[in-house]
């Protein structure tokens, strides 16, 4: 089989399945349980480093500045 | 000991540079061989004059904002000069006597074309990139830059891009690829310069404090990684002579302008969307003090945008000597963006739900939002442009322009304004901005701009259109090209009109940032560190 008609039905097939099957899992993963908790707590992330950056031992800041949408 | 390799390099490469300048071929060349020489020498004295001096090792407590400032000075400058370029240049259009006879060959609209869209695109826009995504990744990721002096590197290297950049179009040095006009010498030089820039980036993500990587950077680090990859492959092509800036394409024909293609919308797709859309998600939520919409909402959008944006290229090539198949296949996905760009939008804007009475108090929030309300409209239109019927009327006409200038002027332009605003005040130590007032002129001048423009060019473009397709009873065209443009006039003073207003907005905006950081008081250290260090 030439190279260009290999690749242009392997794209159609399962290059295209896969990368759909990548997406879909993506967002069944954006879903899963327990992420509201945890995406709530990353979105606060711009509100913590403002002026200087963590201390050489200090991993994630639980501080929060301020008290999101109520 | 680095310096004495830096010093090595410096040299030689200022030695190439005089021998090139001699062999030059072209003019343009020339000229680049003249200004690496200036440059390399220029930095053989700086490097020289530091050797075997006491290093200061950098304070890694601290962000590393001085590049950042470096690149919020280089973005409102070259936003000025792309901003003139282009109300030249849309005069030029209207009274061709501006093409003066004494500048033929130099500054007639065919070489300041490319002058104006690569400043905008490149040296407004990319250096609004860079110092934004320098500033985000290190305040998401609360760690200093990676790398040292390597973020100067990638700053002073990227204006050197553009110098060259735009003094070869001058000279008529260009590959003639849309977005992609430089010399293959320009783009070996790009290309180095951007894979410093990854490592800046990457560098810093690695070494991250936050566990999780915040969406900013996402976007941010696909617009790095994408444009590298569509950069390379666009510009494969063989210099004529080492001495000379002509050179010749790697591809032909059709792949040549599917290639072409793939690179000019990605570049809309990642330069002008991806990376801005970084900017949106760290600065909406800062300035409305209020996290993004939805989290959740943000990851479906970026990978929902990556994956479609990367495949929209052929549908600037229908009706042509591309298959079919290939053309359907970027309108499909071009209309399937609408979903992800919405999303988007619908994110920026609901961010601020819970505190719309901003839009009234702030106006630099009010600026934000309407860069996203403008997001929203050019990716309605755009993809709506893309459907083959109603290319068949836009293509080659000035709606094409007017829908790329409501997106750049709308959501780039003001996107990058809104960012400048904050940005100004924290990274000069101000309390706040000289006055809002002429923030809200600046607001209001460039809306009014942009709805004069992109007015303008909807009623020239599908007029001209029309009057391409009108045919009487026997079939023979009633137009001739001529009448065309003899009917776009009036038209093309009020697009010329428009961008006086946007210009006057930006000049306005360097007046007020330069302002706020000559007048406005100092932030005050608060009462523990005031004893230690008392205020300047």
């Amino acid at each position: 089989m030439e190279t260009y008609t290999f690749l242009r039905q392997l794209a159609d097939s399962w290059a295209l399945l896969a990368l759909f099957a990548f997406f879909i899992g993506i967002v069944l993963w954006a879903f899963r349980p327990g992420s509201t908790k945890t995406y709530a707590d990353v979105a606060e992330i711009p509100f913590r480093h403002d002026d200087k950056p963590a201390a050489a031992d200090e991993t994630a800041a639980p501080a929060r500045t301020k008290e999101a949408r109520t | 000991m680095l310096n004495y390799i830096k010093l090595i390099v410096l040299g030689l490469i200022a030695i190439f540079a005089m021998i090139a300048a001699s062999y030059a071929r072209d003019l343009a060349y020339q000229v680049h061989a003249i200004i690496i020489l200036l440059v390399a020498a220029g930095m053989f004295m700086w490097t020289l004059r530091r050797t075997d001096e006491p290093a200061m090792p950098a304070p890694q407590n601290e962000y590393m904002d001085g590049v950042v400032r470096a690149g919020v000075i280089a973005t409102a400058f070259w936003g000025v000069v792309g901003f003139l370029a282009g109300t030249f240049i849309a005069f030029q259009l209207a009274f061709p006597y501006l093409n003066f006879d004494w500048a033929q060959g130099y500054a007639n609209f065919g070489r300041l074309r490319p002058l104006h869209t690569s400043a905008v695109i490149f040296a407004f826009g990319g250096n609004a990139l860079l110092a934004t995504s320098f500033y985000v990744v290190q305040r998401t990721s609360a760690a200093r830059l990676w790398g040292g002096n390597t973020a100067w590197f990638v700053f002073w290297g990227y204006q050197l891009f553009i110098v060259l950049a735009a003094t070869g179009y001058l000279l008529g040095s260009t590959q003639s690829k849309e977005y992609a006009e430089p010399e293959w010498y320009i783009d070996l030089w790009l290309t180095v310069v951007w894979l410093a820039y990854l490592a800046v980036f990457l560098g810093t993500i690695v070494r991250r404090k936050e566990p999780h990587i915040y969406v900013a950077n996402w976007f941010f680090l696909s617009f790095i990684v994408t444009v590298a990859m569509l950069h390379v492959f666009n510009n494969l092509s063989i210099p004529v002579s080492i001495w000379g800036s002509k050179s010749v394409q790697v591809f032909a024909g059709v792949q040549d302008a599917m290639t072409q293609w793939w690179y000019g919308h990605n570049a809309v797709g990642f330069f002008l969307t991806a990376g801005f859309l970084g900017m949106m998600y760290y600065f909406i939520p800062k300035q409305a003090e209020r996290p993004v919409f939805s989290y959740k909402l943000s990851i479906i959008h970026f990978w929902a945008l990556i994956f479609i944006y990367i495949w929209a290229g052929p549908h600037h090539l229908h009706y042509t000597a591309l298959p079919d198949w290939a053309s359907t296949l970027g309108m499909v996905f071009s209309i399937v963006l609408w979903m992800p760009s919405w999303g988007g939008m619908i994110n920026g804007l609901m961010t601020l739900s819970g505190a719309w009475d901003k839009l009234r108090t702030d106006p630099v929030i009010r600026m934000m939002v309407i860069s996203v309300g403008f997001y929203g409209m050019s990716t309605f239109e755009g993809p709506m442009m893309s459907i083959r019927a109603v290319n068949s009327l836009s293509h080659y006409t000035d709606w094409t322009i007017g829908h790329v200038h409501s997106g750049a002027l709308g959501w780039n332009g003001m996107i990058t304004f809104g960012a400048l605003y904050y940005l100004v005040p924290k990274l000069w130590n101000r309390e706040r901005l000289y006055s809002l007032s002429l923030v809200s002129w600046h607001f209001w001048l460039a809306t009014i701009g942009i709805v004069l423009y992109a007015a303008s060019m909807w009623v020239t473009g599908i007029m001209e259109g029309l009057m391409w397709r009108e045919v009487d009873a026997n079939g023979f065209l009633v137009n001739s090209f001529a009448d065309t443009v003899a009917a776009k006039f009036p038209m093309y003073v009020v697009r010329g009109l428009g961008g006086v207003l946007f210009l006057a907005g930006a000049i306005i905006m360097c007046y007020n940032l330069w302002m706020t950081v000559r007048r406005s008081p100092a932030v005050e250290a608060d009462a523990a560190t005031a004893h230690a260090t008392p205020a300047e």
